[in-house]
């Protein structure tokens, strides 16, 4: 039976593979997450008949039909703006389970002295158990202060306890390791004093909170790939524990994943991910210092219908959405005014930049959401080029992937990120709720162009004036 | 130990094959993405399901955080694909100018 048991494991996680290989292309990504869901089901199957001879059903499926209940309504209902916290919480309660796991088979095996899972040395499954019980924990209590502050129950903004939060947290970090040693060495004789395990997840759950409470708002889509990565590892690393291979391939991949995600975020800022983690950069744009005007240079303000006028006689106008976006929920408007401009003739094209809004790819779902159909959206490398060519570029809740001063200006803390070259556009409409300055309290001197106007006022309501000005021309 | 030298060989070639298919998503899909593997992470479910149930006559703590852990597995897994379900079923290519029903 347990070779059963093992096929469906295979059968699953090939599963799992074939599915992700699916989201290569739109056409296909459907089918491919319920192929990984199918795969999940049978991997499910396999564990019940696994454990087919267990006295604990009634809790075993009062437990699943509780999760079930707790975890289908928010899927179903939240707003696509609201994406990104949903993804970090169910992130959060995935490696909450990774800890819950090592607690539990710390306390069903005696302190891991009574790990029999495999013959021969016990050693590098207690390893593995203690690995997955720091990063579950670290994952469960990071991801958890990513959610609210996402959800802005916490404040955007870094917050922090100055210099001495290095120090700190590397302490916390080699104080769960510590105590995570004491674990694996007590193991192998008498059994560990639970307090040492307790002493673990809590350190690293502390080391969690203080890692994620310094990093501001913008920085979050680094952090949330960054915590599916730990999340996915912890998972392989109990896999390992537990001898379930289909725990391992599925963690190892999801591992895989973020880290590649944690990766080509941290390129598109130009920044390390270790300068990222060590935080205090990113401020959100919640502290904003007015400064309509800036030494000589002042910002022109226009009004819906002056921005009317120039979108309805331009060949090409291409939307750069940002967080502003997303947060005015204005995606809908948007399309509503490509679609009164596409009417006209115009060419209509939308320029994502990769840190865009909250997390990996946000502005492409939020726009998939109001219909913006997936060729019309440009990644930065394929718009760069066409932006001299544009007649009228709309910037719509962003600021610093537009900001010029990463290609022209040596001295600014962004020089060298990789920017949407907006400003080469011959008109160029800002969109924003007043003269604040980005996550790092950077100036933009996009705002102040030649080229430049600016649109002030809730996004959702400026696009929705300047569509009923382009149906009154 | 021979089961988990194997088990570590399957841990590096998943890492492989993980680096291979994930590196040709195109950034558009990076938010399903990222919510799908977080769905696929809810495998750890299995683990807690495991624990608990290959545990004779499991003490009260045991079940107390097993429940929890099974709970918090399921939350992951179920919701994880529901939404990743929704989010993709919004990704159309363009169908000349206008909308043609059908297409997911």
């Amino acid at each position: 039976m347990d070779i059963l048991v093992y096929a469906l494991y295979i059968v699953a996680f090939a599963m799992f593979i074939i599915g992700l290989s699916g989201l290569t292309a739109p056409r296909s990504a459907v089918r491919g997450n319920k192929i990984a869901a199918a795969g999940m089901a049978i991997a499910f199957v396999a564990t019940l008949i696994h454990i087919r001879e267990t006295s604990s059903w009634l809790i075993i499926i009062a437990a699943l039909v509780v999760g079930v209940i707790i975890g289908i309504p928010p899927a179903r209902k939240v707003k696509m703006t609201a994406v990104p916290q949903l993804v970090a919480l169910f992130n959060g309660v995935g490696g909450g389970t990774v800890a819950l796991i090592a607690w539990g088979e710390f306390i069903e095996s005696d302190g891991f002295t009574g790990l029999r899972v495999a013959s021969g040395p016990v050693l590098p499954l207690v390893i593995a158990s203690l690995f997955a019980a720091i990063i579950g924990s670290l994952s469960f209590w990071g991801s958890i202060v990513a959610f609210m502050k996402l959800q802005q129950i916490l404040p955007g903004r870094p917050l922090s306890v100055g210099r001495l939060q290095q120090p700190l947290n590397a302490i916390l970090f080699l104080g769960s390791v510590g105590a995570a040693a004491i674990v694996g060495i007590d193991s192998a004789s008498t059994g560990a004093d639970p307090v040492w395990f307790g002493t673990i997840l809590v350190l690293a759950g502390i080391l969690g909170v203080m890692t994620v409470l310094p990093i501001g708002g913008a920085d979050m889509p680094v952090v949330i790939s960054l915590l599916n990565a730990l999340t996915g590892l912890s998972a392989a690393a109990a896999g390992l524990a537990l001898n379930n291979i289909a725990m391992i391939v599925a963690g190892m991949i999801v591992g895989a994943s973020g880290t590649i995600l944690t990766n080509l975020m941290a390129k598109a800022m130009n920044r390390s991910i270790l300068s990222i983690v060590a935080g205090g950069f990113g401020g959100g744009g919640a502290t904003g210092v007015d400064s309509t005007n800036n030494g000589d240079q002042v910002a022109k303000s226009t009004s819906a219908a002056d921005a009317a006028i120039k979108l309805a006689y331009a060949n090409q106008v291409i939307v750069v959405p940002g967080y502003g976006l997303a947060v005015a929920q204005a995606q809908h408007a948007v399309k509503d005014m490509a679609k009164v401009l596409e009417a006209r003739g115009v060419e209509v094209k939308y320029a994502i930049h990769p840190v865009a809004g909250r997390m990996p790819g946000h502005m492409n779902v939020l726009l998939a959401e109001a219909d913006v159909s997936y060729d019309a959206m440009k990644e930065t490398d394929d718009i760069n080029g066409e932006f001299a060519r544009t007649d009228v570029t709309i910037v719509i809740g962003a600021n610093d992937v537009t900001n010029p001063a990463a290609r022209t200006d040596p001295n600014s803390p962004i020089f060298g990120m990789p920017v949407l070259n907006v400003d080469q556009s011959r008109a160029v409409i800002v969109l924003k709720r007043s003269m604040s300055s980005g996550f790092a309290g950077i100036e933009n001197p996009l705002f102040f162009g030649v080229n430049t106007t600016m649109l002030f006022g809730d996004a959702k309501k400026s696009v929705a004036q300047v569509t009923e000005e382009l149906k009154a021309l | 130990m021979d089961s988990f030298l194997a088990n570590i060989a399957i841990l590096v070639l998943s890492g492989f094959i993980g680096f291979a298919v994930i590196s040709k998503v195109p950034n558009t899909l990076h938010t399903p993405l990222m919510s799908g593997t977080n769905a696929i992470h809810g495998i750890v479910v299995l683990g807690a399901l495991t624990v608990l149930g290959t545990a004779d006559n499991p003490s009260i703590p045991l079940q107390i955080i097993s429940f929890v852990a099974i709970v918090f597995g399921t939350v992951n897994v179920i919701g994880g694909f529901v939404v990743t379900d929704r989010m993709l079923a919004m990704f159309k290519t363009r169908p000349a100018s206008s909308k043609i029903e059908g297409i997911n």
